[in-house]
């Protein structure tokens, strides 16, 4: 059975229909990838998996349960992270205080592992530990944003864009971590607009437009597919 | 020394007004809203800690702790009933609620305590004479200051050190993002709520000691300026509340020492224009840069 299964899900924005008959299913140990453009649905999509905003139909199991109805408070504690699009980190808190909230719901005698872990994982945020989130430049929040998702010590990671708004550099790093992150172990469900970089680092990915999946295919597969290079990677 | 008696009453008023402001930048920081009810809780705290020593024979502290206990549970029903339910609404609708709260709050004490003011007996009595009885402070006032620094530094250590504490602070920056980290926001803002009002009852039982009267809109003018102070120091900021309070208190004892005492109240809001005007988040507001 897939680690987490999304079936016939339907989500709307009062009357608009952003997200139409979604299925599709990530096993352990995968990084799968929804890619699509501005609008196509893929961020509902997260939000609805960790209970932000609700699907009227379908079903969404993960480690065999139904969280379809669980509050979004109760979702990390069942092993699921996200990291919002945007990155919303808090800005007036300190970069550690972040990574405090980060294990909220894990017992205090595993923070200071944790935070080491992370640490190891992203040194800058080691040297800016007890700087204010906001003063951190774009990439550094990206980082902090994940090592905060990792603090949960999650069994899936759900990512929203982590290369929104980050020069080409940085998206690499990024996806390095990325890379880094998988071979520790963790599931990975990724959402990106840059495709050329999402499809590279997953196993499966599923290509969304206007709130449907339009092709699904291995990571590898998707590069070579014509529609796909026509849409999203430049012909 | 007549300066200085003035300060001093300045200071503690000012005192009472930052405990008030406390509980109103607090929920205002968490919940994002303007609880306008905030000021009959006070009102409230106020007629229980009278009623416990008039009718139930209790000594002063243990009203103090019996006001307390009623505001909060006060404060997390209204909540619960009037707020909670408007979660997704627009803040002027959560507004005009909490207008209709304050509205509640005054008709029922009308209906339960009549009209008529209550004399109030403070809770502790007696003076202080300083330079060989030149200057005397009450220990009212003593108690006030006191309450009102120690209550600052608990809240500043809380919302600092604790889990708890820290978690309201992320729930007032991005509610989404902390329910997220697993921080349940519905129970968060039901604390926030309850230490506002237990707060606002402190400050009931410390204004009422000074005034030594009480009636259903007492709450209701110490409240308005109050929220004056949070605005002033900064809304959203506990340290700013503290002095926005204590320099509220200040400017009101010595405008109506030296100007008029009818136009007090006129040149208060007229400080605050002005250091809105220079300075529109406050004197301590927090401006963060955000960066994309």
């Amino acid at each position: 059975m897939a680690m987490l299964d999304v079936k016939d899900i339907n989500v709307y924005y009062g009357a608009i229909h952003a997200v139409k008959d979604i299925s599709f299913h990530v096993d352990e140990g995968e990084v799968v990838t929804l890619i699509g453009a501005n609008g196509a649905g893929k961020s509902t999509i997260l939000k609805t998996v960790s209970g932000l905003l609700r699907s009227r139909t379908g079903s969404v199991t993960f480690l065999e349960s139904n969280i379809g109805g669980v509050p979004a408070h109760k979702i990390i504690s069942r092993g699921l992270a996200q990291v919002p699009e945007g990155r919303a980190v808090f800005l007036q808190m300190t970069v550690e205080e972040n990574l405090e909230m980060g294990g909220f719901t894990r017992p205090g005698s595993e923070i200071d592992p944790g935070l080491e872990k992370v640490y190891d994982l992203f040194p800058r945020l080691k040297e800016r530990r007890r700087q204010i989130a906001g003063t951190l430049s774009g990439g550094e929040q990206q980082m902090l944003a994940m090592g905060r998702a990792l603090m949960s010590k999650p069994r899936l990671l759900m990512l929203d864009e982590p290369s929104m708004g980050l020069a080409p550099i940085l998206v690499e790093q990024i996806f390095d971590i990325i890379r880094t992150m998988h071979q520790a172990g963790t599931t990975i469900l990724l959402v990106e607009q840059n495709a050329q970089m999402a499809l590279s680092v997953a196993d499966r990915g599923y290509v969304l437009e206007t709130g449907r999946i339009v092709t699904t295919g291995t990571g590898a597969d998707l590069l070579e597919d014509e529609s796909v290079k026509k849409a999203y990677l430049g012909g | 020394m007549e300066f200085l008696s003035y300060l001093i009453s300045g200071i503690s008023l000012g005192s009472v007004y930052a405990i008030i402001a406390l509980g109103y930048t607090m929920v205002y920081g968490i919940a994002k809203m303007l609880n306008f009810a905030h000021g009959d809780v006070i009102m409230v705290g106020g007629y229980i800690s009278f009623c416990a020593v008039s009718y139930l024979g209790l000594p002063g502290w243990l009203s103090v702790l019996l006001a307390m206990a009623v505001c909060t549970v006060l404060g997390v029903v209204i909540e619960g009933l009037a707020y909670r339910p408007l979660r997704q609404a627009t803040s002027l609708a959560v507004l005009i609620t909490a207008i209709g709260v304050s509205y509640f709050l005054q008709n029922a004490a009308l209906l339960i305590w009549g009209a008529s003011p209550k004399g109030y007996t403070p809770v502790v009595s007696g003076q202080l004479p300083l330079f060989g009885g030149r200057l005397t402070i009450s220990y009212v006032t003593l108690l006030t200051v006191g309450a009102c620094i120690v209550i600052m530094i608990a809240l500043t250590l809380f919302t600092g050190k604790t889990k708890m504490g820290k978690a309201m602070r992320a729930c007032s920056e991005n509610k989404a993002a902390a329910q997220l980290m697993g921080i349940n926001v519905n129970r968060t803002i039901s604390l926030t709520f309850a230490i506002g009002s237990a707060l606002a009852a402190v400050a009931g039982v410390l204004l009422c000691s000074f005034s030594t009267s009480l009636m259903p809109t007492t709450g209701s003018m110490p409240g308005i300026k109050a929220f004056t102070a949070a605005v002033f120091g900064g809304i959203g900021s506990i340290p700013g509340a503290f002095l926005g309070g204590i320099l509220l208190g200040i400017i009101e004892s010595l405008a109506k020492a030296y100007i008029s005492t009818q136009l007090a109240n006129a040149i208060l809001f007229a400080v605050l224009i002005v250091v809105l005007l220079v300075k529109p988040s406050g004197l301590l507001g927090k401006y963060v840069p955000e960066k994309v």
